[in-house]
């Protein structure tokens, strides 16, 4: 396809692919309906084609960063066509190619995208038997379709290509109404575990991620930063910079920047402008931010209202104020762009998860109409929902556009951690009641700044009130506003790792006070069948022992439903009580996705959550005086390290009834709860806040 | 200062005349177009620049390029033999030792640099040499697994 392009009417886009058949399809995804997509036809979503090469090719708006689409999605198509993985090229991100997509989050892709996917697939089987019938002669109820050849039952020799059916023909179908789906028994390649179709360019090193594009002329742009947020800029002496040979210096509208052809050549000039900031007063600090977000959240929206928490009978009531800190995405991969903006287009590759909502800000700001602007993106290294904000691409674009030559902005790692967009600090207030008879009376919850995913419990309750105070929906953007002292925004499960981990700590509080086992307190009320399938079957794997806690031998237990999957998870620790340190030493995770496409790719996804949530419950947490960050790098902020991963087991509980659901996101939300649960059947001592650093579990301990 | 500048890159030779304080990442990446070796922290701190010298691992964000004068050096573009893998990236596909792959290239480095100086180190071992380097997608025990699955053949084939 050419570059910018006008937009097109249905049959006019199709044309534009050439020969073979093409099958259009729309997400029912309401994120894909509202906004516009240039170029392209409004009534569908996405596209693959089957060209005379037999080669298949999906087009997605969608992007990979690691999260394994590129081959699930790939095992989907195939299935329902009857192909091999093999002979499917994926194109992702790429906004002149890849109809509309409003971005890659929420664990959304195999959920949303996946069914719309599978029925055209499905429909372009169907067209692939219809035309093979007409080839050889034959009813299509005679025919078989396997590995991208259309044969006769029982007559293998009388065969026909996809290839050879996509010459010379010209078809086009879109999909609209449900398709008729494989059933999950007959799969042969959806449900089998694949190798990433992404693995030999991952370990040669030639899978390009944006910051590895090179263009002819290009340059490398450091751009002078604020100390802190919120600081103004007074005054700037940019002399010593302009005289490093070579450099071009940038000062345009508050966008001071040192451009050079050699990146470090480029930041010993950025070291030579002289900048004096206003700073402003100092805000709060990683101790005094939860008064100040508990103080300014103002009132919060009620999200469930069921009985009556204010007259429901307690025999004990609990009232417990649970706490996280800042949390950053820290991808190992900063955010990077080259941007080439010529005089009327401009071509910008970017890491990013949102490549259309991107175009049309890199529009925004170049004036440009955004038919004019066109985003790729190549293998993003890690987003975790931190690259939804893209305002490197819009620097590396203005800067481009005002010099005239390819711009290339990375930012450094300080600036990685100073630009998140972070997991918000956040405060949950839980006010319950066991009745007389044991069971849970009330339960009235208040979570302030974290959001509402996972905010409503799971278990049968007679009384409950749900209330959030600034929490903002999870869509794929970030927000600044006056409550956080810089930029927050969604982080993997966004709200739920934080409501889950007080949900989950507040109900072992409660089966410790009634004297219950906890695997049994949350059985008793819990009546849907799914989650007590995924317990019963952590419950299993692990070998849970019934006990009081705390029984001293480390154990923790948590659950959650999240993205349309649910998951329990339990954990075993050590800790030692002088230091606070907590070794741990396994963790199994059972979860049930509704159909699995790549049960390895899962596990990954599975593993992977864990082992990133082990960060936010033991060691991470931003720290910062104001507006100003004090973690710049790895060394302060500690990601988990190899030392730390225990042995996880990631248990798959088989449920072929439902669509696939999200895997990406699920079971990192029982992370913190399962591990303080954990912590607390250690050792006797309750953490009411993450992450759960050494000193403060030993501080805990030592109040025993 | 500007110099000229002679080593073996991946099995050839390679002379470039620059700044020679310049670090060896950079002009990998801008001079040279070998794009496999990765910016992650810049201070030594993630791995993800990791790169193989005279049989060592390096950072390379943190490694002048006067520092390989005269010296092997190997990225990992160098590991595969054309198109034939080296055991550790087979072994990394192998067990799915990666997510996103930007930490990739340094944890096959610096897993080589472990295998050249132990063919078959212990679990401990392996663990202790591989906690400098990040990974952010939580690939860690896979990324154990494959380096174990190379220890282990090796180890047969003595």
């Amino acid at each position: 396809m050419s570059g910018a392009s006008v937009k097109l009417s249905r049959r006019s886009f199709l044309e534009v692919l050439g020969g073979g058949i093409a099958v259009a399809f729309g997400a029912a995804s309401a994120a894909s309906t509202a906004a516009e997509r240039p170029g392209y036809p409004d009534d569908f979503h996405s596209y693959l084609a089957i060209r005379a090469d037999g080669r298949i090719t999906v087009f997605s708006g969608k992007i990979e960063m690691g999260q394994g689409i590129v081959t699930s999605l790939a095992q989907m198509a195939a299935e329902e066509l009857g192909a091999d993985v093999g002979s499917i090229d994926m194109v992702m991100g790429d906004t002149d190619r890849c109809p509309f997509d409003m971005g890659t989050f929420g664990s959304l892709s195999t959920r949303m995208f996946g069914p719309a996917l599978r029925a055209a697939a499905a429909k372009a089987r169907t067209v692939l038997t219809t035309l093979a019938a007409e080839r050889l002669n034959v009813s299509p109820k005679q025919l078989t379709v396997a590995h991208g050849v259309v044969s006769i039952t029982g007559q293998p020799v009388r065969r026909v290509t996809f290839g050879e059916l996509a010459e010379r023909v010209r078809i086009t179908e879109t999909v609209t109404e449900a398709a008729v789906l494989r059933a999950a028994s007959d799969f042969t390649v959806m449900g089998r575990p694949t190798k990433r179709l992404d693995g030999i360019e991952k370990v040669t090193g030639r899978a390009k991620y944006a910051g590895d594009i090179r263009l002819p002329d290009m340059l490398y742009a450091r751009i002078l930063r604020a100390p802190t947020h919120g600081a103004v800029l007074v005054s700037a002496d940019t002399n010593a910079a302009e005289k490093v040979a070579g450099v071009t210096v940038v000062n345009r509208d508050g966008l001071i920047a040192v451009l050079h052809a050699d990146p470090e050549t480029a930041a010993a000039a950025l070291r030579q402008i002289g900048a004096d900031w206003r700073r402003p007063e100092a805000g709060p600090d990683q101790e005094t931010i939860f008064e100040h977000l508990v103080a300014h959240a103002g009132e919060p929206t009620e999200l469930v209202a069921k009985g009556d928490v204010s007259k429901a009978a307690a025999a004990k009531s609990f009232e417990t104020i649970f706490q996280k800190g800042y949390v950053a995405h820290a991808p190992i991969e900063p955010h990077v762009a080259l941007a080439d903006v010529r005089t009327d287009r401009a071509t910008v590759w970017a890491s990013t998860q949102t490549p259309f909502p991107l175009r049309d800000s890199i529009a925004a700001v170049l004036g440009f109409d955004n038919k004019r602007v066109r985003v790729i993106t190549p293998y993003v290294g890690g987003g975790f929902g931190g690259k939804s904000a893209g305002g490197q691409a819009s620097e590396a674009a203005r800067l481009s556009q005002i010099c005239g030559r390819p711009v290339q902005v990375m930012r450094t790692r300080e600036e990685e951690f100073f630009y998140d967009t972070f997991d918000p600090a956040c405060v949950v207030k839980i006010a319950s009641a066991l009745g007389a008879d044991g069971k849970i009376s009330r339960w009235d919850y208040e979570v302030i700044a974290a959001g509402e995913r996972g905010a409503t419990p799971s278990y049968d309750l007679a009384n409950v009130r749900v209330r959030s105070a600034r929490g903002l929906a999870y869509a794929g953007s970030a927000w600044k506003d006056d409550l956080h002292p810089f930029a927050v925004g969604p982080w993997r499960a966004p709200g739920a790792n934080m409501n889950i981990f007080a949900t989950e700590s507040q109900i072992d509080i409660m089966a410790a006070a009634a004297g219950t086992d906890p695997l049994a307190f949350r059985l008793g009320h819990l009546s849907d069948g799914r989650m007590r399938k995924v317990l019963q079957t952590a419950v299993d794997a692990f070998g849970w022992q019934a006990a009081v806690r705390p029984s001293g031998r480390g154990h923790g237990i948590a659950i959650s439903s999240d993205a349309g999957s649910v998951v329990a998870t339990i954990a075993e620790v050590k800790v030692d009580r002088t230091s606070g340190r907590v070794t741990v030493v396994r963790i199994v995770c059972a979860q049930d996705m509704g159909i699995v496409v790549n049960p390895e790719g899962a596990r990954m996804q599975i593993e992977g959550a864990i082992t990133m949530g082990l960060g936010y419950s033991f060691s991470e947490e931003l720290r910062f005086q104001g507006g100003e960050i004090l973690d710049k790098n790895y060394d302060t902020y500690r990601l988990p390290r190899f030392d730390v991963v225990p042995k996880i087991e990631a248990v798959l509980v088989s449920n072929d009834e439902l669509a696939p659901q999200g895997c990406g996101e699920p079971a990192i939300t029982t992370v913190g709860a399962v591990l303080a649960n954990a912590v607390f059947d250690a050792t006797g001592a309750r953490m009411l806040r993450l992450p759960m650093t050494p000193q403060r579990v030993a501080a805990a301990i030592a109040r025993l | 200062m500007k110099n000229i500048v002679k080593f073996s890159l991946n099995g050839a030779p390679a002379s470039i005349e620059t700044d020679d304080e310049r670090m060896l990442l950079w002009v990998l990446r801008t001079d040279l177009a070998l794009t496999g070796t990765k910016y992650g922290c810049g201070e030594g701190i993630c791995g993800a620049c990791a790169v193989i010298v005279n049989g060592k691992a390096h950072r390379s964000c943190r490694t002048p390029l006067k520092a390989v004068a005269g010296a092997d050096v190997m990225t990992v573009e160098g590991l595969a033999k054309g198109d034939e893998l080296h055991p550790l990236q087979q072994a990394f596909i192998d067990h799915d030792a990666f997510q996103c792959g930007y930490c990739t290239s340094g944890m096959l480095m610096d897993a080589y640099a472990l295998l050249e100086g132990d063919s078959h180190p212990s679990h401990q071992r392996i663990v202790d040499h591989m906690e400098r380097n990040l990974c952010r997608c939580g690939a860690h025990q896979r990324i154990i697994s494959a380096i174990e699955q190379v220890a282990a053949k090796a180890g047969d084939s003595k």
